[in-house]
């Protein structure tokens, strides 16, 4: 018989005898339940809440550095048309993206300087006539229809309003790679609760809503699905 | 403080409520569906830079203008080249599914000489250099033998650049065996030389016809150049009139005006009987008969002898009623057509079953033709008229030496332009009686072939397989593995049809010029050579004349030499059109000895021997078979679904066969619901269908739309030579397993229609 069932007991027989004035309470087991459902109910709280806001999203990204490590400011002084002198649009008005070798080995055929990410590039790439696996931090799914044009070009847009101050960036950043999408923690954004602003100089975060919460500022409208979804 | 499993409880609860104001459930969902966006085997196109190449399609000869959607050297997509002559930016499902053949499992990656016996796959991987080496060889040797005309090349056209350049390659050598698949249009070649005495294609006016009276052509299965026909429909008003003459309710025949269920292989009779309502009731284009045709009304022909007259014959022997008898089209449509069609403004009747890709006979060809002489629809717009062959390319003669000369001089192999045949130029059905019958050593002793399946498309597969089991060396081109070359001993894989360069002439039927250039697309996939570049490079291998005859480098030069002017216009644009008058002749001037149409044309003009007393025939040529033990006849259909020539099909087009015609491995055969009952089979039985030339296993499709006692079957499936693409591997059965040629009396080209059959219940 477990402790319980004999403290029933007892009071039963208690109230079947003679009516006793009622005993002080005894410290039982029955009156520290509370306090212990309550510990655990909070522990379980706490942990769940420290996992889900703390240790999840160290678990959910990734830390990869870049196959080389990328001097934007460096560059941006030597070029004449800023971003585009890279980053450019083709003659059919799409976006080229990530520059590929052809139009970096103008100046890197051999190494210019004394950089080691220099040497790395020259030596593991323009000689052996391979891309850099690049890790792109703006990437979107297949099923996402961005135009470049419509935004530089149409809306007259800056690069850095979404991409944040690249050209001023001395070293790559490191790519937070989400575990199980595939994409950049930029996307997203660094605050796992996606609230506030990214700082100042920072890459805008990239979710569907926050093309429509622009959208919405910009053009009164946040658009329609086949407007992006194709 | 006890811990107990309120206690589990408990923290469960926080935990649960924990994990639920924290971001990772809801930041997990949102993952995950990207995540499944994201699987390994969604295909997703690369990311890159997105180009075109303005190309021609050629797997088939419509020669429809093409764009091929490029991201970085990968091809994406194939789109209709919009403001094309042939196509207007239309494109067909077989030219939609083209990046199935560059890039389908089905291609010969390298040069590969056979290990095992012919047919067995057992293949050894070598180099162009052993490859060439080892058949420029063999070819050095029959010619030192003074045997160059037991050469023969099998290609998939004569029309081009490339097929010019083998036969040129021949001519040097020696041998006059170029033999190229003959179809609808050779017949009526034929029948306009006899006729008018014009060399050239047949081309029908369509878009500005008001009337269209086809007998038989499958405008909406591919006839011509498929994708014109298709705007044709599409474009289609009140003004215009389709009538499709045919014993099956083909997609053709559902979306004509009407449809005339006739008997199999009787059209031409149908024609005459036509003819004969139109003379009877002085509906004819009197003008046109009075001032340009000859052989009308009769007379003494130039040896004094009186001919019955067109008129005549038809009026004696071609009556509604006896012709109804033969076709089963009752007399009065009969009468009822005749008149709508002469009195229609403008009109054309067109000719060619199915695809056109089945010559059909010389009597049925030239009524066809006649009729459209009768009501004047000759070189008249929305009628028919001859193109010449576009003189686009031009290179210098070269000389043969006395070899060669002498090869060329021999007969042909197929028969074609020997006395027995004078006006056909190709003859391939023949080729394999010929060689079958021959004692001694087979008289062909290297056969080479390029852009061709004889294997698959020769009817009576079986002998065909028997006769090129005698030939000594089979060399092959192709750029697949298909039944030809799982048959051959030396493969040279030329590049795919995206990844070449060639001149591609107008489609068969068209009444103007365009020539197209197909353009590579993306750089090669594999070890594989432009069959022009090898030709070239045997020709200098061979020396001799045979290397004087090829004084470029390589395909291109040649092709840049011989396009001259066009050359920068094609680059740039991909087509050039020459809107020509639709003949060098007047309207009513003819190239015969009379100057006019002759509609009694006698082929003893210049031989003396007169080979025409049989036609008109009264009676259809019979078909084969004994009708006691096949009771049934058989018939093909073509259709848009389903390639029935060299390539096989691309697994987007099985994809959308339907199962009334292919289920899993079985091909069902239509049947008439009446003469199911009889056979007591119904809808989706397993049967066996027997001819006197093979048997099949084949479903059972219940049909109201062809006639009792006739099985109609598609042609296009039973293909056996594609062992790694499983997607067409094995399905079905090739039509031609099951039929054998019937060659026509006048032409020697391929008459069978149809042949007798058997279905039985298994």
């Amino acid at each position: 018989m477990s402790t319980t069932d004999q403290h029933h007991a007892a009071a039963e027989t208690g109230q079947d005898k003679t009516p006793l004035p009622p005993a002080e309470p005894k410290p039982t087991a029955d009156e520290n339940t509370p306090w212990i459902i309550g510990f655990f109910f909070v522990a379980g709280l706490v942990g769940s809440l420290i996992f889900g806001w703390i240790i999840f999203p160290e678990l959910l990204y990734s830390k990869k550095q870049q196959p080389i490590s990328f001097n934007h400011a460096v560059h941006m002084d030597l070029v004449y048309d800023g971003c585009a002198s890279c980053h450019y649009f083709r003659d059919d008005g799409s976006f080229s993206g990530l520059p590929d070798n052809s139009s970096c080995i103008d100046c890197h055929q051999v190494a210019m300087g004394v950089s080691e990410d220099e040497e790395k590039y020259v030596t593991e790439y323009v000689d052996q006539n391979r891309e850099v696996p690049w890790l792109s931090h703006p990437r979107q799914p297949d099923c996402v229809f961005f135009s470049h044009a419509a935004h530089v070009k149409g809306a007259g847009m800056d690069c850095a309003e979404c991409h944040g101050d690249v050209s001023k960036r001395t070293e790559s950043r490191v790519y937070q790679e989400n575990r199980l999408s595939g994409y950049s923690r930029d996307i997203w954004g660094y605050s796992i609760s996606r609230l506030g602003k990214p700082a100042e100089g920072e890459p805008k975060t990239m979710k569907m809503n926050d093309c429509a919460r622009c959208h919405q500022a910009e053009t009164g409208h946040k658009g329609a699905c086949f407007q992006c979804h194709k | 403080m006890k811990i107990d499993r309120r206690s589990f409880i408990a923290l469960s609860i926080g935990a649960s409520v924990g994990i639920h104001i924290s971001p990772a459930p809801w930041k997990l969902m949102d993952d995950a569906a990207i995540w499944t966006q994201n699987w390994p085997w969604t295909p997703v196109p690369e990311r890159g830079e997105v180009s075109y190449v303005r190309s021609v399609c050629t797997l088939c000869p419509g020669a429809c203008g093409i764009m091929v959607r490029k991201v970085n050297n990968r091809a994406v997509r194939i789109e209709g080249m919009k403001n094309h002559p042939v196509s207007s930016g239309g494109i067909c499902p077989l030219g939609l599914s083209g990046l199935q053949y560059l890039y389908g499992p089905a291609r010969v990656k390298t040069p590969l000489k056979r290990e095992g016996k012919r047919g067995e796959g057992k293949w050894k991987e070598i180099g162009w250099d052993e490859a060439l080496s080892a058949v420029t060889g063999q070819l050095a040797d029959l010619r030192a033998n003074n045997n160059p005309q037991g050469v023969a090349w099998i290609a998939g056209s004569d029309r081009g650049t490339i097929p010019r350049l083998i036969d040129r390659f021949l001519s040097a050598y020696g041998s006059p065996n170029f033999i190229r698949p003959a179809g609808a249009a050779d017949t009526l070649e034929q029948a306009v030389y006899l006729t008018q005495g014009q060399l050239g294609t047949v081309a029908y006016d369509l878009e500005n016809t008001n009337f269209i009276l086809s007998f038989g052509a499958g405008l909406l299965e591919g006839w011509g150049a498929p994708v014109r026909m298709l705007h044709l429909h599409g474009k289609r008003d009140k003004s215009r009139t389709i009538v499709q003459i045919e014993p099956r309710l083909s997609d053709t025949a559902a979306k004509a005006d009407q449809w005339i269920g006739i008997n199999p292989g009787t059209e031409g009779t149908l024609a005459l009987g036509l003819a004969h309502v139109i003379i009877k009731e002085s509906l004819y284009n009197m003008e046109f008969i009075e001032n340009a045709a000859t052989g009308f009304a009769g007379g003494a022909d130039k040896d004094g002898q009186t001919r019955q007259g067109f008129r005549d014959m038809v009026i004696e022997n071609y009556a509604p009623e006896s012709v109804s008898r033969i076709t089963g089209v009752p007399a009065r449509t009969i009468e009822d057509l005749a008149r709508r069609f002469a009195r229609a403004d403008k009109k054309v009747a067109i000719f060619g079953r199915g695809q056109g890709s089945l010559p059909g006979s010389m009597s049925d060809g030239l009524a066809v033709h006649a009729l459209n002489a009768l009501v004047g629809a000759i070189h008249q717009p929305g009628g028919v008229s001859v193109v010449s062959d576009p003189d686009f390319a031009k290179w210098p003669e070269s000389s043969i030496d006395e070899t060669a000369s002498q090869g060329r001089q021999q007969p042909r192999i197929d028969g074609a332009g020997t006395d027995a045949f004078p006006y056909s130029r190709y003859l391939m059905t023949q080729l394999p009686e010929i060689i079958n019958s021959a004692s001694g050593d087979a008289p062909i002793k290297a056969l080479m072939v390029s852009e061709a399946n004889p294997l698959y498309t020769l009817p009576d597969t079986a002998a065909a397989r028997k006769a090129f089991d005698r030939i000594p060396l089979i060399v092959n081109f192709s750029t697949f593995m298909d039944e030809t070359a799982a048959y051959s001993d030396y493969i040279l894989p030329n590049h795919s049809y995206l990844e070449r360069l060639q001149d591609v002439p107008s489609p068969e039927g068209l009444p103007y010029t365009v020539i197209g250039l197909a353009k590579p697309a993306v750089k090669p996939l594999y070890d594989t050579r432009h069959i022009g570049d090898v030709v070239i490079e045997m020709a200098k291998t061979l020396g001799g004349f045979v290397a004087d005859a090829f004084p470029w480098n390589d395909y291109e030069s040649f092709l840049k030499d011989a396009l001259a002017d066009h050359w920068r216009q094609l680059n740039g644009k991909g087509f050039v059109e020459i809107r020509q008058p639709s003949s060098e002749l007047a309207p009513y001037e003819f190239a015969t000895a009379s100057a006019k149409f002759e509609f009694l044309p006698s082929t003893g003009t210049d031989t003396g021997d007169d080979k025409l007393p049989a036609w008109p025939q009264s009676a259809p040529l019979p078909i084969e078979g004994d009708a006691q033990r096949f009771p049934l006849v058989l018939i093909p259909y073509d259709s848009m679904r389903l390639a029935n020539r060299n390539i096989a099909n691309a697994p987007f087009m099985t994809k959308i066969i339907d199962d009334t015609i292919l289920k899993k491995q079985l091909v069902s055969v239509e049947v008439n619901p009446q003469t199911a009952g009889r056979l007591g089979i119904g809808e989706g039985d397993t049967a066996e269908l027997s001819t006197p030339r093979g048997k099949a296993v084949v479903r059972v499709h219940l049909q109201e739309g062809i006639q009792p006692d006739l099985l109609s079957m598609p042609r296009g499936l039973g293909r056996w030579g594609f062992p790694d693409d499983w997607y067409i591997n094995d399905k079905g059965v090739n039509f031609n397993d099951l039929i054998g040629p019937r060659p026509d009396p006048l032409s020697g080209l391929d008459t069978a229609w149809g042949i007798r059959a058997q279905l039985t219940r298994v």
